[in-house]
């Protein structure tokens, strides 16, 4: 049986890239709260403590903001470090050192420097978990020069994107969703890499190109899958890098298409949908045949109670209403 | 020390145990889905502290702030409700157990992200001390938030501009599922306030007497412009970091060793507080009996109403945004 069909979990292609990668290279380091629990991080950092010990794999206490300071210090002094944020929300600690630092670290200092951090954040939404402890806040590090941001949203590509955001010189915003760790999926067990940038079609159609991002990229698979049904035949992008973001496909995609449903998240206001609707418009405005549509979250807090979560959080049946609304 | 005051501190921490432990079941039959953070074993400090303050002090909670928001004063039905994530819950089904509010009472609110309540506090006592109200400024919040720089900011601030604010922090040895021996260096938590000239100390939190006196010197001293004060109270959670237990809930993450857990029920604060009534005789047996069936049926009440009750419509998902 040859490798590439092996099947492993969404967590479990997480820890296999952090067990390789700090196989590979000592300057690898991860530190992060809960790095010890799997309450907070699932099976994503299984063994590593028992494998490279105390001073390579850090549970921290509760200092984000001065965590993250760390990881970006040591960064700039030899180090390539993993800091870690079980639920993403807690990354507000550490907006300073990711913004202010990190991200302008190599421009303001005339490219004399780099700094070659992971920052990876969890989006830990549903269960009535409310509003503290549910956010996708993609968008804010998105909007940040400096910071590269990806979203995987398969096993295969959250080893591979983990190993390239391990590997690439700059800061790289690395964000993952609890709710895909069981999600199993063909994961080869080399190492490889999946290049930072790069979209990827998921399911090829003519009539209309849904482009999304992290578990939405799932739900708009089946949503093509329900609506092929229906003879409609929709072309699926996978995003996969909000930052930088790959332009060349979208638009080759939306160019045969002529309509795009963009499916994302976070919120609608002024988030990644918006800005890829902005792209599409001033580039290619002449092949749409249709107004663009947005699939995102309601301009809301994250709800707890389950009836609220249920009506927050678009699944495939919103992006087929989408769909449906603009292929006339 | 006054009876009925003995007796409302020994009804306040029943009422927040049973309260507690009355979630136990809908939590693992699923009917609770909210995270809930239990504060079994650390209702001394709740009613110790709150026991002190004034109807229109202000109390700012965190993830485990059911113990503040009751003693404070807070509504349980209402409480209950809100875990249930019901209709009727203090904040309408949209926040959960980790936030809680009952405005009347001076419980401004809870929020779990760690510290981040502290320099809330820290404006409540800044507004009562702008408006020369004699308020006082209550947070709350565990050894974990020792470890966040905004805990330091308030200090440096509070003791800077005199504020009557107390820092309340319950130590109960856990930072989630780390040891607070693997997150701090073996110093005591309430000397952290020293350098900044606050007044500090360190009290045993399961002593409701012990909390409940420097508690009330605390208040008395920041009502006459002698704050802010810290008050580190050593204590335990009997229960899950999250939950009944951490292990059953699909992680095995509970690492608190069964004879630490063994050696820490021998002070639960209830019964301590139990003998030292009877001891005193204060109450008699079957009056502690009478008063746990009385708050029993409150909580089952509660419980009972917020079945009965609806979660909000998804219609009203915008609702609240803002107002």
């Amino acid at each position: 049986m040859s490798s590439d069909k092996r099947k492993l979990s969404y967590g479990l292609a997480i820890n296999e890239a952090l067990l390789q990668m700090m196989e590979k290279d000592s300057s690898v380091l991860l530190c992060g709260q809960g790095v010890k629990s799997p309450w907070y991080v699932g099976a994503t950092c299984k063994d590593l403590v028992q494998k490279f010990g105390e001073d390579r794999v850090i549970d921290t206490p509760i200092s984000e903001n001065a965590m993250t300071g760390a990881a970006v210090g040591a960064a700039l002094t030899g180090m390539r470090p993993i800091i870690l944020y079980p639920r993403m929300d807690f990354m507000l600690y550490a907006i300073d050192p990711i913004v202010n630092e990190a991200a302008n670290w190599s421009y303001m200092l005339g490219g004399k420097a780099s700094v070659p951090v992971v920052i990876w954040g969890i989006i830990n939404r549903k269960g009535e978990q409310g509003t503290q402890h549910s956010q996708s806040l993609q968008t804010m590090f998105a909007h940040i020069p400096g910071l590269k941001v990806v979203m995987p949203s398969t096993p295969y590509d959250a080893k591979g994107l983990l190993i390239a955001a391990v590997q690439d010189d700059n800061p790289v915003v690395y964000i993952d969703d609890r709710q895909l760790y069981n999600l199993e999926g063909d994961v080869p067990d080399e190492m490889y890499s999946v290049p930072i940038g790069k979209g990827i079609i998921r399911k090829e159609g003519k009539d209309i190109t849904v482009v999304a991002t992290s578990y939405m990229a799932l739900k708009a698979v089946q949503a093509a899958e329900l609506l092929e049904k229906e003879g409609i035949h929709v072309e699926v992008i996978d995003l996969r890098s909000l930052k930088p973001i790959d332009k060349e496909l979208l638009f080759s995609s939306i160019k045969k298409t002529g309509k795009l449903v963009i499916a994302d998240g976070t919120w609608k206001s002024y988030g990644v949908a918006a800005e890829i609707s902005a792209l599409v418009t001033e580039n290619i405005f002449e092949y749409l045949k249709a107004p663009i549509k947005r699939v995102a979250l309601p301009d809301t807090p994250a709800p707890a109670s389950r009836t609220l979560e249920d009506a927050y959080y678009p699944d495939e049946k919103e992006i087929i209403k989408a769909v449906k609304e603009i292929n006339k | 020390m006054d009876k009925t005051l003995l007796k409302n501190f020994y009804s306040e921490m029943v009422k927040i145990r049973f309260c507690e432990e009355s979630f136990v079941e809908p939590i693992l039959s699923g009917e609770i889905k909210c995270p809930v953070h239990l504060c079994t074993g650390q209702e001394a400090i709740a009613v110790g502290v709150c026991s002190a303050l004034q109807k229109d002090d202000y109390v700012f909670g965190n993830h485990r702030s059911h113990g503040h928001y009751l003693a404070k004063g807070g509504n349980l039905n209402a409480m209950v409700a809100e875990v249930y994530t019901k209709q009727s819950g203090c904040s309408k089904g949209r926040g959960g157990s980790m936030h809680l509010i009952d405005k009347e009472q001076g419980f401004v609110g809870s929020a779990p992200i760690v510290t981040g309540t502290v320099s809330l506090a820290l404006g409540a006592a800044l507004a009562a001390k702008t408006r020369r109200e004699p308020r006082v400024a209550v947070s709350f919040f565990g050894d974990g938030a020792t470890g966040e720089g905004v805990l330091y900011e308030s200090l440096n601030f509070a003791a800077l501009k005199k504020l009557p604010i107390i820092f309340v922090c319950e130590n109960n040895l856990y930072s989630t599922h780390l040891p607070v021996r693997e997150c701090r260096p073996e110093q005591p938590i309430f000397e952290i306030a020293k350098p900044f000239g606050i007044t500090t100390s360190q009290v045993d939190g399961n002593d409701i007497l012990a909390v409940f006196n420097g508690a009330q010197k605390a208040v008395e001293l920041c009502r006459e412009g002698e704050g802010p004060f810290f008050i580190e109270c050593l204590t335990y959670r009997m229960r899950g970091h999250v939950g009944p237990n951490d292990n059953v809930q699909g992680a095995y993450t509970d690492i608190r060793p069964e004879s630490e857990v063994e050696e820490w029920k021998k002070k639960d604060p209830i019964k301590r507080f139990e003998e030292l009534l009877l001891e005193d005789r204060v109450l008699e047996e079957k009056d502690m009996e009478e008063i746990k069936q009385e708050i029993k049926k409150e909580v089952d009440n509660a419980h009972k109403l917020a079945n009965e009750d609806v979660r909000p419509c998804s219609e009203d998902i915008n609702k609240y945004v803002f107002r």
